[in-house]
């Protein structure tokens, strides 16, 4: 939209004064949400962060780089997993939280092997048998699941004198702003743009340079790890854990957000991830009806709107910009 | 000896259906590219109205017919209101497959909120108790009726795609767009007639599976993996290749169940299937890609 004269204004993430002015507000907002909202709202804020940050690595997988994975819920519970039993041995929480990552993210290279030579469906089919065979795993591994009670994880208690709901609303921000901040920082390096070559055409991104086998596993090993940070803050969060949080409808949601947001946009994830946790929670009376605004939702933004909540909210500032022009 | 026997009957009762819920999947996606992942949602919901017309004490034969009538009119609707005006637009494969996503999401949540989320018992003519023996073999009547249900099923799907004339169009059709267009054949009406002929067909395999799995708004989800699998594994591009992947997959589904673990069956046939994927990424009796640069 703007002109970019130098590198220096490329890698820049905000570009101009007014844009600052307005991420600056927004953080403003974030921050300030506590002080007069119910914990309710507080609740669904922080839902909406501990979503947002595995939408994202989804939409750098599917959005970016272009390859559908399914076993995404399996990544989930491989993360939320982890995090739990390291948690339960008493290793600190940032060391947890990293393991959780890294385990989802080997993982997701064993995931992301099939796709060096599958494409579209048939990556589909070998990604959603991942999926079920470690959901079947967890179901029938008392060790691993915890057995019939669930595994109970300890929450994280508040260091300062603030409500248990306001530490876990700033904590779970700050998480959420680092890895937002990460993913621009991905996509805007070498790295994103050898993703986004891929997605458009592999075959002439191999010619140009850029080895396809090393960043398609990148690229599976990063969602992945994102995927597996979301687990662990959830089951932080939620503090007990069972199989049945994570089956193909849930790989189903986070695939549903990444649509609606609107492909390869982070800012779109975020809007996404909102969508899929308050729906839900406008329609907590109507619950079977939820799965209907979802899919009249997708194919109204798939025939009208392809570029998902976040294309009809650049098509309006740009209105406004250049109003009463169109 | 007489274990594996039986194993591998019942193995062809359940391929039989994975079969034909493969040729459903494997029809669509020969003439449009779709990977239909609303065809599990379609046949559930003809399968609620069956059971809704039962207990509205219809005859089987009627309520039979409703039911896969309305699963072909859902998949008809459905072409023609949304995919249609997505393809005017020049969406994306991929936005197609979500869009089938989409239509599953919807089916699903109004079958929830309409039929309840209760599991029920579906009433079938044949009964599952009685059984007959061959020999060493045990066999029910319902799997005999599943079977030869299939093989018929199968048999009047070839005359149709190989005798007819209107097979030869879907074959034209699926073989090259344009040129069927300038041969004057109908693709749209060709189209919609494979959709709601795809639906038609997971209709009747859901019809035969709610005796056996009890009837709930997901019941069809396993069904259609094991078929989207069975398609894959026998090629997405081969309706030949649909049958034999079916029958592969149940009878291979049902030897490990019997022989390895009951509670990996579903694991070890999607680990079968990535194994022969990294391979033969075009499945078995499929067309090896090629692709023009």
């Amino acid at each position: 939209m703007d002109l970019i004269e130098s590198y220096r204004d490329e890698i820049q993430l905000v570009r101009k004064p007014w844009t600052r002015a307005w991420v600056g507000g927004l953080l403003l907002l974030l921050l300030a949400i506590p002080l007069f909202s119910s914990d309710f709202i507080m609740y669904v804020a922080t839902l909406i962060f501990v979503y947002s940050i595995g939408v994202q690595g989804q939409n750098i997988l599917i959005g970016y780089t272009g390859q559908i994975s399914f076993g995404q819920a399996a990544l989930l519970a491989i993360g939320a997993f982890t995090f739990g039993h390291l948690s339960r041995t008493g290793i600190p929480w940032p060391l947890c939280l990293l393991a959780a990552g890294i385990v989802s993210g080997l993982s997701g290279i064993l995931v992301g092997i099939p796709s060096l030579r599958l494409k579209g469906p048939y990556l589909a089919i070998a990604t959603l048998g991942f999926g079920i065979a470690v959901y079947q795993i967890f179901v029938n591994s008392e060790f691993l699941s915890g057995g019939r009670m669930g595994l109970t994880v300890e929450k994280l208690q508040p260091p300062i004198d603030i409500s248990k709901v306001q530490f876990n609303y700033y904590f779970n921000l700050l998480i959420a702003l680092i890895f937002t901040l990460l993913s621009y920082n991905i996509i805007s390096s070498y790295m994103g743009r050898a993703f986004i070559a891929i997605r458009d055409n592999d075959i002439a991104a191999e010619v140009i340079g850029v080895n396809i086998t090393r960043y398609k596993l990148l690229s599976f090993a990063i969602s992945s790890f994102y995927t597996g940070v979301q687990g662990g803050l959830y089951s932080q969060l939620l503090g007990y854990l069972e199989p049945n949080m994570f089956t193909f409808m849930e790989a189903v949601t986070l695939f549903v957000a990444v649509i609606i947001g609107g492909l390869a946009s982070v800012e779109g994830s975020i809007m996404g991830a909102a969508f899929v946790i308050i729906v839900p929670q406008l329609l907590s009376e109507f619950k079977e009806m939820v799965p209907v605004v979802y899919g009249i939702t997708i194919i109204i933004i798939l025939i009208f709107e392809p570029r998902g909540l976040y294309g009809r909210w650049m098509k309006m500032r740009l209105y406004f910009i250049n109003w009463p022009f169109r | 000896m007489e274990n594996f026997m039986q194993y591998i009957v019942s193995g062809i009762g359940t391929g039989s259906l994975y079969a034909i819920v493969a040729l459903g999947l494997a029809l669509i996606y020969r003439s449009t590219r779709i990977l239909n992942f609303a065809h599990g949602d379609v046949s559930t919901a003809g399968v609620y109205l069956a059971i809704t017309l039962l207990g509205m004490n219809f005859g089987y034969g009627i309520a039979y017919a409703a039911a896969i009538l309305f699963g072909a009119v859902i998949a008809m609707a459905f072409y023609f209101i949304v995919l249609v005006p997505a393809q005017r637009r020049e969406s994306t494969p991929l936005s197609q497959i979500i869009l089938t996503i989409a239509l599953g999401l919807i089916i699903q949540g109004l079958v929830s909120y309409l039929g309840g989320t209760e599991p029920q018992a579906f009433p079938h003519p044949l009964s599952d108790s009685t059984v007959y023996k061959m020999g060493p073999l045990v066999i029910s009547e319902l799997s005999i009726g599943t079977i030869s249900a299939g093989l018929i099923l199968c048999l009047l799907f070839y005359i149709l795609i190989q005798k007819t004339k209107l097979g030869l169009a879907m074959r034209a059709v699926s073989e090259n767009l344009p040129a069927a267009q300038t041969m004057s054949i109908p693709t749209r009406k060709i189209l919609a007639f494979s959709w709601s002929l795809a639906a038609a067909l997971g209709v009747t395999a859901g019809l035969f599976l709610a005796p056996v799995l009890l009837l709930e708004p997901f019941f069809m989800l396993e069904p259609f993996l094991k078929g989207f699998a069975a398609a894959i594994l026998g090629g997405l591009n081969s309706l030949p290749g649909a049958i034999v992947g079916g029958l592969i997959l149940g009878v291979a589904e049902s030897l490990a169940g019997g022989f390895i673990s009951i509670a990996f069956k579903n694991t070890l046939a999607f680990l079968i299937i990535i194994l022969v994927l990294l391979f033969r990424p075009e499945g078995l009796l499929g067309k090896e890609f090629i692709e023009r640069v």
